[in-house]
């Protein structure tokens, strides 16, 4: 192929956004999201064993409505990836490769992913006493 | 590897409009994917305007009236017009699928035709299909055995015979092998539904006995593993077959030898 200039015929430019393949990427961007999650979860435990003050500025950068934004996203990604996973655990034992099935086993995981992820964010703002 | 942008020799331009004889009611637009090898102009996407009123319903039947009507150096495969040579594969409203068993009525708004995707364009609609043939080629599509051959056909049972439904009834469109985004990014290593489907069909078969040969030349972590079970080819497959589900029975298989 190489050996030829003949074009290259479009490709993500025009193929529709399939339900397969925007779940499947949502795994993918979930994955490399949950790696750069644990670390930042890495530095709010060692900012602990580096006394008060370096673990009061990581408790005020957390608490920040950008910190809490990153962990609502981290908490939905978490969700996401641990149902989708299940749904691979499924295909790995050869079920649920029919096209009805995939459709409703990956509306299935969207709905239960952002069901658990509000259930979760209203328990932490129950327990916080809404501040 | 994973390039999300098209080649600079690649990218579309704006192409001529033909439009409809005056007096046309009801026009569709055709906005179809054009490359002339003999220029050295990008590819273009020129615009037809066709009268449904004159013309059959599906969109093969459109493409056949532009090419006859409007501009005969329009280039396109086709043969049967019914779905089983699987010449007509092209990308059609956003997904893969055959023209002449597509009807113009299930889309909406322009028809937008482009060739099967991340392919070398030979001209207009016309792919070369070279590599997906090469790779057919290697999973050696024939049955193969040592037992002596018998004076008669070589029997199964009809449970074995079920088995190949579903495989048998591929049509080689490659449809589903360019739907594939690991097969867009990792086609020179990954074989592609269209080809695993097919491998399946004669690790499956009960009279071939060859089967452990030809999972030792799948057991790859590229060869069958780039599948990540996307589905985009079960998706789009015009015969409503599942390689998707064939290239998961061949990862059982391959874990079930272990």
């Amino acid at each position: 192929m190489a050996a030829t200039n003949r074009p290259l015929s479009p490709h993500l430019q025009v193929y529709r956004p399939q339900i397969t393949s925007m779940l499947s990427i949502l795994h993918r961007i979930t994955g490399v999201a949950l790696g750069l999650g644990t670390v930042l979860f890495t530095y709010w435990l060692t900012s602990a064993a580096y006394g008060p003050d370096a673990f009061h500025r990581a408790q005020g950068l957390m608490g920040s409505w950008f910190g809490l934004l990153v962990l609502f996203g981290f908490t939905f990604a978490l969700y996401y990836h641990l149902c989708n996973g299940i749904r691979h655990m499924f295909w790995d034992i050869g079920m649920g490769y029919e096209m009805t099935t995939l459709r409703k086993s990956g509306l299935f995981v969207v709905l239960v992913t952002i069901v658990m992820t509000i259930a979760t964010w209203a328990y932490i703002w129950s327990r916080a006493g809404g501040s | 590897m994973v390039e999300f942008n098209l080649p600079a020799n690649s990218r579309p331009t704006k192409g001529k409009v033909f439009k409809a004889e005056p007096g046309a009611v009801n026009i569709r637009r055709f906005r179809v994917y054009r490359y002339d090898p003999d220029l050295s102009d990008n590819p273009r996407i020129d615009t037809f305007e066709v009268d449904l009123d004159k013309c059959g319903p599906m969109v093969l039947d459109a493409m056949i009236k532009i090419k006859d009507e409007i501009d005969s150096t329009l280039t396109f495969r086709r043969s049967c017009r019914e779905g089983v040579c699987g010449s007509c594969a092209f990308n059609i409203d956003g997904t893969n699928t055959l023209a002449c068993t597509k009807p113009l009525s299930e889309i909406k708004g322009d028809v937008k035709i482009y060739p099967l995707p991340h392919m070398p364009v030979i001209k207009d609609l016309v792919c070369d299909l070279n590599q997906p043939y090469a790779q057919y080629k290697a999973i050696e599509p024939w049955i193969q055995a040592d037992t002596p051959a018998p004076n008669r056909e070589r029997l199964q049972s009809e449970e074995e015979r079920a088995k190949l439904d579903g495989m048998w009834e591929c049509i080689l469109c490659f449809c589903c092998q360019s739907s594939c985004p690991s097969y867009w990014w990792n086609g020179d290593r990954y074989m592609g539904p269209a080809v695993l489907l097919q491998a399946n069909r004669w690790i499956q078969d009960s009279r071939d006995e060859a089967t452990g040969n030809r999972l030792d030349e799948l057991d790859d972590s590229f060869r069958v593993f780039r599948c990540h079970t996307i589905m985009n080819c079960t998706n789009t497959c015009p015969k409503s077959l599942n390689p998707g589900k064939a290239i998961g029975e061949i990862k059982e298989a391959l874990f079930k030898r272990q």
